[in-house]
C-alpha cells in the first residue's frame, strides 16, 4: 500500500522532471560573467531575443576564468566574457571558433567615503592603486581569476606593486557581489564593474571614489565554443545569438538597458 | 544589517508568500521536485542499505557503517565538483548532456542523502534487531527476511531518516550551484536564489527567500508528521 503510493510518487516526479528538461528544446547554454547577470542586463535583453527567435538562452554566471574553463570542457555553447588577453588565447588554442566585440562598460574603484588613501585626488587609475598600496589601506581582491581580477592584477603590475601576502590585501576568492559585501563590511577598497555596482544594494559606507580613466575600459567579447572540438555544440543556435548580439538590433537592446536612468553597457557597433 | 533590516525582511517574506509571487512559486516548486525525487531515490537505496548494515554479517561491515556515519557530513561542494566532473562534456558521462539540468541536481543530491539516510536507518534497525534477534532466529528467518521485516516494523521510526534526507537536500547549496548552474527558470532553486540575492547585496530579499524556504521545510515536516499519525491510527 505505502509502497504503491511511493512508486506512483516516484514515477510522477520523474516524469515532471523529464518534462521540465524537454520544455527548452531550442536552447543554448551561455557561460557568462556575474557582472552581466547581476547587473540585470540579461534579464533585459534575453526576453527580447527569445521573443524574436524562440531560442532560450540559459545563462550560467561565473567569473571569466571559470567561464572559459567551462567552455574549454565543452559545457557551454557560447561565452560572453571580459578578459581580452585570455579570450584571444582561448580562440588561438582552438577552444573557441571566433571572438566578436559586443559591448563595453568600465571599472570603477569603490571604497569608504572618508577615503583614507585619498584616491579621489589620484591623477590616473594606476596612481589610485599606488596610493592604496602606500597608505596600506585595506583592499579586497576578487582573487578568483575573473576578468575583474585580471584587470586589477594588471594595474598592480603597472605600478610595480606586489600586493599578494600584504596585511592590507585580502583575497576573497569570490564573485563580485560577495567581494563587495566584504568590502562594505570591512570598509575596504575594491575594483568593480559599474554594472554590478549599480545593482548592488548593500553598500553601507561605500561609494565610487575613482572612475573615468580610459584604462578602466572593460570590453566584453562573445565567443562561439569550437564545434570542431566539441561536436555537440549547438552551432547554428549559438551563432544566431552571437549575430544578434552584434547586430543593430542587439546593440539597441543593450543600449536601452538602464538602471536608475543610467546606461550601463555600451555596444561596440 | 540592522535589526530594522531583519524586520523588513520578515515583512518582505510575508508579502512574497501572500502575493503567491509567481517566480518564487516556480523556484520553490523546482526545489521540491529536485529534492523530493532525490529523497525518493535515496529512500530506495539508503534504507535497505542501512538495514543490511544493521543485520548482515559480512567482512568490512563495521568500516562501512563508519563510512556511512562519516559521510552524513559529506561536504556538498565536494560532491558538486565530483558530479560536475563526471557529467561534464569532457567527463565519462558527458555524452548524456546532463550538466546544468535538474537531473544533474537530483544526482548530486542523491549522493548527499544516501549515506545520511543509510546511517540513520542502520541505527534505527539495529536497535530493533537487538530486540527481535532471538525471535527471528527461532523462526529461522534468513537475513533477507529479517531486513524486510525490520524495515516494515520500523517504518514509523524510519520517517526521521526521510525527513533528515529531505532537510539536507532542500537546504544544501554547494552541490546544486555547481552542477545546476543556477540558471534562471531552469535550474534555479531556493538555496541558489538566496545565494544570488546575497551576492547582489539584497540582503532583505535573501532573508525573505530564506524564510520562505524554512516555512516550506516546516510545512513538509508537519505534513509528514500528520501522514505518519494518520497511518499509525489507520493501519495499526
Amino acid at each position: 500500500m505505502a509502497n504503491g503510493i511511493l512508486k506512483r510518487l516516484f514515477v510522477a516526479s520523474a516524469f515532471s522532471l523529464a518534462a521540465l528538461g524537454a520544455v527548452a528544446a531550442d536552447s543554448i547554454t551561455l557561460a557568462s560573467t556575474t557582472s552581466t547577470e547581476q547587473s540585470g542586463l540579461f534579464g533585459h535583453i534575453l526576453p527580447i531575443f527569445e521573443k524574436k527567435t524562440g531560442i532560450t538562452v540559459k545563462v550560467v554566471a561565473l567569473g571569466t576564468g571559470q567561464a572559459l574553463d567551462v567552455g574549454r570542457r565543452g559545457d557551454a555553447d557560447a561565452l560572453l566574457v571580459h578578459d581580452r588577453a585570455k579570450e584571444d588565447a582561448f580562440v588561438a588554442e582552438g577552444y573557441g571558433a571566433y571572438r566578436k566585440n559586443v559591448m563595453y562598460n568600465d571599472f570603477v574603484m569603490v571604497g569608504p567615503t572618508d577615503d583614507p588613501a585619498a584616491i579621489k585626488s589620484a591623477s590616473d587609475a594606476g596612481d589610485a592603486f599606488k596610493k592604496i598600496a602606500s597608505s596600506a589601506a585595506t583592499f579586497v581582491s576578487r582573487g578568483d581569476r575573473s576578468g575583474t581580477h585580471s584587470a586589477e592584477q594588471r594595474f598592480w603590475k603597472s605600478v610595480d606593486v606586489t600586493p599578494s601576502g600584504r596585511d592590507w590585501y585580502k583575497e576573497a576568492g569570490a564573485g563580485m557581489g560577495p567581494t563587495l559585501n566584504m568590502a562594505a563590511g570591512m570598509g575596504a577598497y575594491t575594483l568593480t564593474d559599474r554594472g554590478t555596482w549599480a545593482n548592488f544594494k548593500n553598500r553601507q559606507g561605500l561609494a565610487i571614489l575613482y572612475s573615468g580613466d580610459a584604462k578602466l575600459f572593460n570590453p566584453y567579447g562573445a565567443i562561439l565554443v569550437n564545434p570542431e572540438r566539441h561536436p555537440h555544440v549547438k552551432k547554428a543556435l549559438a551563432e544566431t545569438f552571437i549575430d544578434w548580439l552584434t547586430s543593430d538590433e542587439g546593440a539597441a537592446a543593450i543600449a536601452s538597458y538602464k538602471l536608475g536612468g543610467e546606461q550601463l553597457f555600451f555596444p561596440m557597433k | 544589517m540592522s535589526i530594522g533590516g531583519i524586520g523588513a525582511a520578515f515583512s518582505e517574506a510575508l508579502s512574497l508568500i501572500a502575493a503567491f509571487d509567481h517566480q518564487v512559486l516556480e523556484i520553490a516548486l523546482l526545489s521540491l521536485q529536485v529534492s523530493g525525487l532525490a529523497v525518493a531515490i535515496g529512500l530506495l537505496i539508503g534504507l535497505p542499505a542501512g538495514a543490511c548494515l544493521a543485520v548482515g554479517r559480512f567482512p568490512g561491515k563495521q568500516t562501512l557503517a563508519i563510512v556511512a556515519n562519516g559521510f552524513m557530513g559529506l561536504p556538498s561542494v565536494v560532491v558538486g565538483v565530483v558530479v560536475y566532473l563526471l557529467l561534464s562534456r569532457s567527463g565519462p558521462f558527458g555524452e548524456l548532456g546532463l550538466l546544468y539540468t535538474p537531473t544533474a541536481m537530483v544526482i548530486a543530491q542523491v549522493v548527499l542523502v544516501v549515506p545520511l539516510m543509510a546511517a540513520i536507518s542502520r541505527q534505527v534497525v539495529e536497535d530493533a534487531w537487538r530486540e527481535y534477534a532471538e525471535e527471528f532466529a527461532a523462526m529461522r528467518f534468513n537475513w533477507r527476511q529479517s531486513v524486510r521485516t525490520l524495515l516494515y516494523d520500523c517504518r514509523y521510526s524510519l520517517f526521521v531518516a526521510v525527513l533528515a534526507g529531505l532537510g539536507r537536500a532542500m537546504s544544501e547549496v554547494g552541490a546544486v550551484m555547481i552542477v545546476g548552474g543556477n540558471i534562471d527558470r531552469s535550474t534555479r532553486v531556493m538555496t541558489t536564489s538566496i545565494a544570488l540575492e546575497t551576492s547582489k547585496g539584497d540582503l532583505p530579499l535573501a532573508i525573505a527567500l530564506g524564510l520562505v524556504l524554512i516555512a516550506l521545510i516546516l510545512l513538509l515536516n508537519g505534513l509528514a508528521f500528520s501522514v505518519r499519525n494518520w497511518a499509525m491510527r489507520r493501519f495499526d
